[in-house]
């Protein structure tokens, strides 16, 4: 026997040929459940089709995913179009999908749409009208099935941010018939009553038609009418339901509208915290600041030597006394030799230096005699010489 | 001074901050600036009661039947 292999690539080319030259494989419809489902950064899509029994892998490329009317994920039941052709560098075969779309959902999806678009119109979904969610709401009104996870999940986070949380479960049918109607009565109830500082509207994961109720006109009417601020919590993140588009606040989870509604009671404490420290700090500084100017002013000589000023006067007063008292000596010491010089020359003048020189006074009665007009006969007179008195007699 | 029932939180805490810059910008002389201290301190305390004091209540509203609705505690454990 003689061996003629071919290689793998050449197999998997001759199987890809077999299926693409089959007309039925070229464009086949598939109903089944996603699973595995990867939304690829490329923008292409990567998931698993399976029933009770079977998979197939799928590949929707990105220019088709444009198209599609929802965001598929994992457990949803859908219908895909697509071709089955063999990927050869795996060797598999899958299903290379050109659209998809919901199992058994197309009307309510229809419906879902249209009112989607009439409140839009309307301007239900509009920015302006939604009102602000309180930061330290008193009261919290939780609508919602009072069993279930929902209700839990949202108390153990309200409890777990603010362990002095005030909730108020009204409980409402979140699913079937006559849900929406509850539901719309609730709101109302909440707002007429005041019953709460603000309402989260919840519910867990489920089916597009569990969660069908939310998605209700008469749900979104009353969300808008609604004064007091609405959270919405409607199934999972990537669920967006009508009311979501109402309310004033739309949470991904029913968890999450909890922390959006119940503030950290933790933040506030540390942030109070905070205030009292820099209140502390700034009043601190504040002293600081007064403290140094304080001392800086005591510094001033004025203050530091007060007497300073003082000395300075009677250091100038001392000055000024001892001038003064250089002046009048001074002076007294001009007057006597200006006395000497006098008396010097008076001396000279003096009649008393002339009976040096021989002269000689007669006096008369203590009268100096000037003339022999003024003696006579036997007067008696006096006769004043330089070293004495004589007395005399008038002869004739 | 308003009690802290009465105090609005969110504004008490706008208070705070505007307190604090006024402080911390030091153009106040001592006796108004001791004075916002004082103002400021005790509304962080009201609001410190606020949080603190509060009392933890979670209830479930029950229709009685004749259009009212009483209000019980609920427990979630046994949800």
């Amino acid at each position: 026997m003689e061996y003629n292999p071919i290689t793998v690539t050449e197999l998997n080319l001759y199987i890809k040929d077999k299926f693409n030259k089959d007309e039925y494989l070229n464009n086949v419809l598939i109903k089944g459940e996603i699973s595995n489902f990867k939304h690829h950064y490329t923008g292409h899509m990567y998931f698993t089709l399976k029933d009770e029994n079977s998979l197939i892998k799928c590949i929707m490329f990105k220019s088709y995913t444009n198209n599609l009317k929802f965001v598929p994920r994992d457990g949803m039941k859908v219908i895909v179009l697509g071709t089955v052709s063999v990927f050869e560098r795996d060797g598999v075969y899958q299903i290379y999908c050109k659209a998809m779309q919901e199992d058994g959902l197309g009307s309510l999806h229809i419906a879902y749409e249209e009112l989607k678009a009439k409140l839009e119109k309307e301007g239900l979904f509009d920015p302006r009208y939604k009102k602000e969610i309180p930061k330290m709401p008193k009261c919290i009104g939780v609508l919602t099935s009072n069993t279930g996870a929902v209700i839990r999940d949202i108390i153990n986070v309200s409890t777990r941010r603010n362990p002095n949380v005030y909730i108020k479960l009204l409980p409402v049918p979140v699913q079937g018939e006559g849900a929406a109607q509850k539901i719309a009565e609730a709101i109302k109830i909440m707002n007429e009553k005041k019953l709460a500082d603000v309402i989260i509207l919840a519910r867990g994961g489920g089916s597009l038609e569990d969660l069908w109720p939310f998605n209700e006109e008469i749900v979104a009417r009353a969300i808008f009418a609604s004064e007091l601020p609405v959270i919405s919590a409607v199934g999972h993140e990537t669920d967006f339901s009508i009311s979501d588009f109402v309310a004033d606040l739309r949470a991904p989870t029913p968890s999450a509208a909890a922390e959006l509604a119940v503030p950290n009671i933790s933040d506030f404490v540390l942030k109070l915290d905070n205030y009292q420290l820099r209140y502390k700090n700034a009043l601190k500084k504040k002293i600081e600041i007064m403290r140094l100017r304080f001392e800086k002013c005591m510094m001033r000589r004025a203050f530091s030597n007060p007497l300073q000023n003082i000395q300075d006067k009677y250091l100038y007063i001392d000055k000024l006394n001892k001038s003064m008292q250089t002046n009048v000596t001074l002076k007294l010491q001009n007057s006597k030799t200006k006395m000497v010089e006098l008396v010097t020359k008076l001396d000279s003048l003096s009649p008393l230096k002339t009976l040096t020189r021989g002269y000689s006074i007669l006096e008369k009665d203590g009268k100096i005699i000037k003339s022999v007009n003024n003696l006579k006969k036997d007067d008696e007179i006096n006769i004043r010489l330089i070293d004495g008195k004589a007395k005399a007699k008038i002869c004739e | 001074m308003k009690k802290s029932e009465d105090i609005n939180f969110e504004e008490a805490m706008k208070n705070l901050e505007e307190i604090a810059n006024e402080l911390e910008k030091n153009e106040l002389d001592l006796d108004k600036a001791v004075e916002k201290f004082e103002e400021g301190m005790e509304l962080s305390k009201k609001c410190n009661e606020i949080l603190t004091n509060a009392e933890k209540r979670i209830t479930i509203l029950i229709n009685n039947g004749d259009g009212n609705l009483d209000e019980e505690p609920f427990d979630a454990n046994q949800a």
